[in-house]
């Protein structure tokens, strides 16, 4: 078959419907060269897309991770446990109805567990400081703590590794007194964390308060957002319970700050390059096929076709390309994301459909780009040198 | 003649291996710049987590219990044993001292403040603000500055060996003190050379040089605990086995990999009567941040390798494509397909050694300015690299070529010289 464009296909047998395509009118015709175009260059239309799917997958892909990594990194460094500390002013106890402030301020958004610590003594009087607090929240807040079992009833506690030794070397159960009063615990596990906890002793809240009487004095929260939702939350927390002094914890909220930033720019960097690699791949695969079709240009343009028709045929032509590359390569762009998401943060990364009409007028721009630099090298050559095939 | 053939090649199609160059120059570069990313990403990250603050500690083996709520330590000053100032420095004679980024010793003292009539008991903490220690030949410097960066001073920072203090801002705020101001600690007069807020339990202390705090105390050249920064590679379940239970050559990888147990130990090992933990609210997760994010990384360094080859494989078929004729000619004239197909690989394996070249040090260039602008260090980009940058080039060159070029050869000379496809 001869490269003489979707004409050349008109037989003698379809005379009769070549008649009546004559009076149809103009646009059909534009379709069918349109459609023929890629029928018949099958291979290098399919090339041409394939370039554009990829281009567009790889940047729905990029754009889509680099919108939603900052959400999945915040939530890695919620494990690092409390970001805001409330403490009662002049490490007074807090309001009883403390926690329940808290916990409507946060609506869901974190968690927070109370803690009241007092000194006590054990049998040989040895002091040592004991703290009652919510066993299943903390659980949830300090997920580095290396606890060996969990106390699950009354009057169990939760030894630190270095407080051990001292008061129940052999794991019996023992007495703590606080103020004249005595409690009887017994060991049902220890905890290590390398810091302060180690040499504590843990009781659950209600043994606490029914045992010294004291309040909570500290409430940690492990609020989840960005800077400006944390500082809200904040700010509500400290209208909730006007008795107390709300602190962020610094050198957590530094950090994630700095780390989420840092990576935020290195994928940004990455996605730069990326995606101008996958577009110069798109540009000049399609320039190539542009240009290798200069014959059906020139046929067109012997046939008197206007420069404002070649124009438009071949504009047309890579808008439908860039259109049809983008929506295909946009959904494989999505499943690439929710991969990696699934793969690397084991929570699919959300579909933006506010990325879609970024990556389709890219695509677009690039497409009609490829199209009009080889147009505007063909449009000065006379038809007759490009069929001669000089 | 087919040295000639290539090279007549390369000199009169300028225009078409310029653009099949530049397309590998581009793909090469960024391949190379993403993979001296991913390669730096960990170590660059683990820097930043480190401002969350040290992730081991030292403490005396024989210590009695810590009576601590708040920052306010309620046992007795003198109760419990110390680790002594002049093992510090051992710290960075370890086997993994180059991980070690800081380390910062603590002496808690319970103090009498007095400032203008007002007299309050408070903690006083000595310790290293930066301190120039030597062990060695190596100089650096340890202290607070480094292990804790969120701390904020507004002032000056003292000298360590001045007799100059630091006041928690709310301490400062209940004396009234503020900086240039002199408070007096058990009838000794200091100067307060600047506030420090560190939204934690120093806020309500004194920060003042180590010696100060062992004068006071009485025990000179005692440390309480030292706080230690050190890159670490994520916990595995090797790291976590017992080092006592391993031997031989097991033992030597436990102890030669920067786990956060493996360089305690060698900190227990180093500085006698201690003993060195993890903290593992630190330790612990920075492990999975770091894990996260390298993975992405990864991910997206293969992305990136997979467009860089498809841009390279494109630009090879296209500038193939546009031979036909030259192809048409040759076969014409005689040639076999493996005599067309050699001189095409090897104009391939030419353009692809040149442009990895120069897309190696365009990479290398680029990788150097993002690691300045992002992290403002130096990634840089082993020269062993080279090779291997240069083998994916070649293959990459070739298996985009491989199509084009068959199609190519397998053309019947007569449609290829009419210009038919």
């Amino acid at each position: 078959m001869s490269a003489l464009g979707p004409n050349a296909s008109i037989s003698h047998s379809e005379r009769d419907l070549a008649a009546s395509r004559a009076n149809a009118p103009h646009t059909s015709m534009f379709l069918r060269m349109l459609v023929r175009a890629a029928i018949l260059r099958r291979g290098r239309a399919a090339s041409a897309l394939f370039a554009m799917v990829v281009a567009a997958a790889v940047a729905t892909a990029m754009l889509n991770l680099y919108v939603d990594v900052q959400a999945k990194l915040r939530r890695e460094f919620r494990n690092y446990g409390a970001n805001i500390i409330v403490v009662g002013k002049g490490g007074a106890s807090m309001p009883p109805d403390a926690l329940a402030n808290v916990d409507s301020a946060l609506a869901g958004r974190g968690i927070a567990a109370p803690f009241g610590l007092v000194v006590g003594r054990t049998t040989d009087g040895q002091p040592i400081v004991v703290a009652g607090t919510d066993f299943d929240r903390v659980k949830q807040l300090d997920k580095w703590w290396s606890v060996s079992n969990w106390p699950s009833t009354s009057k169990q506690a939760l030894i630190g590794v270095r407080a051990l030794p001292e008061v129940a070397p052999k794991s019996q159960s023992f007495e703590l007194s606080f103020q004249g009063r005595t409690l009887h615990v017994t060991p049902a596990g220890t905890v290590q964390t390398g810091a302060a906890e180690d040499s504590r002793i843990y009781i659950s809240l209600a043994d606490f308060m029914a045992w010294t009487g004291v309040q909570p004095s500290t409430i940690e929260i492990a609020a989840s957002g960005s800077p400006e939702e944390v500082a809200g939350i904040m700010n509500q927390v400290a209208h909730a319970i006007p008795a107390s002094d709300v602190r962020p914890v610094r050198q957590i909220m530094e950090g994630e700050a700095r780390v989420l930033g840092k990576t935020r720019a290195t994928l940004l960097a990455a996605a730069a390059l990326i995606i101008l690699t996958a577009a110069l791949c798109v540009l000049s695969t399609l320039i190539g096929w542009v240009f290798d079709r200069r014959r059906d240009f020139a046929i067109m343009k012997a046939l008197g076709a206007s420069g404002r028709l070649l124009n438009g045929f071949f504009a047309a032509e890579a808008a439908v390309l860039g259109a049809t590359g983008a929506l295909i390569g946009f959904l494989v762009g999505i499943g690439i994301a929710a991969w990696i998401g699934r793969v690397n943060f084991h929570a699919p990364v959300m579909p933006r459909l506010s990325v879609l009409p970024v990556v389709l007028a890219g695509s677009m721009a690039v497409t009609l780009l490829s199209a009009i630099l080889p147009m505007a090298m063909l449009r000065r050559v006379q038809p007759a040198v490009i069929l001669r095939g000089e | 003649m087919f040295v000639r053939l290539v090279y007549e090649s390369f000199r009169r199609q300028k225009r078409r291996k310029l653009l099949a160059g530049a397309a590998i120059t581009l793909g090469v570069t960024v391949a190379t710049a993403m993979i001296a990313v991913a390669t730096d990403i960990g170590d660059k990250i683990n820097r930043e987590l480190r401002t969350i603050g040290a992730n081991l500690v030292v403490t005396p083996q024989e210590d009695s219990l810590d009576v601590e709520i708040g920052g306010v330590n309620l046992k007795p000053p003198t109760d419990g044993a110390f680790l002594s100032e002049a093992d510090l420095p051992k710290i960075k004679g370890i086997f993994w001292h180059n991980n070690i980024t800081g380390f910062a010793p603590m002496l808690p003292v319970n103090v009498e403040v007095e400032h203008e009539g007002k007299r309050l008991d408070v903690t006083l903490l000595g310790t290293y603000f930066a301190k120039p220690v030597s062990y060695g030949k190596e100089e650096f410097s340890a202290g607070v500055r480094s292990t804790h960066p969120w701390w904020k001073v507004s002032g000056a920072w003292p000298e360590d060996s001045s007799r100059n203090v630091l006041l928690g801002e709310r301490l400062a705020a209940r004396l009234g003190g503020k900086a240039r101001d002199e408070i007096t600690v058990v009838g000794n007069p200091l100067k307060v050379s600047g506030i420090l807020s560190t939204g934690g339990a120093e806020d309500d202390q004194i920060v003042a040089p180590l010696f100060l705090a062992q004068e006071i105390l009485g025990r000179p050249g005692a440390v309480r605990r030292v706080y230690v920064s050190a890159l670490t590679k994520p916990e595995d379940a090797f790291a976590r086995r017992d080092p006592k239970s391993l031997s031989g050559p097991i033992y030597d990888r436990w102890y030669c990999s920067p786990y956060p147990q493996s360089i305690a130990f060698q900190l227990a090992e180093a500085i006698p009567h201690s003993h060195a933990e993890q903290i593992r609210q630190v330790s612990q997760n920075e492990g999975a941040v770091l894990t996260r994010i390298e993975g992405l990384i990864f991910l997206i360094t293969l992305a990136a390798l997979f467009a860089s080859a498809l841009a390279v494989s494109a630009a090879m078929a296209t500038t193939i494509f546009e031979r036909r004729a030259e192809v048409g000619l040759m076969k014409a004239l005689g040639a076999g397909k493996v005599a067309v197909a050699s001189i095409f690989f090897a104009e391939a394996t030419l353009l692809a050694l040149l442009g990895g070249l120069a897309g190696f040090a365009v990479g290398g260039a680029l990788a150097h300015e993002i690691g300045h602008s992002i992290f403002n260090s130096d990634i840089s980009i082993p020269p062993v690299l080279l090779p291997v940058i240069l083998a994916i080039a070649v293959i990459v060159t070739f298996a985009g070529s491989a199509m084009a070029i068959r199609r190519a050869v397998a053309l019947d000379p007569v449609f290829a010289l009419r210009g038919e496809l």
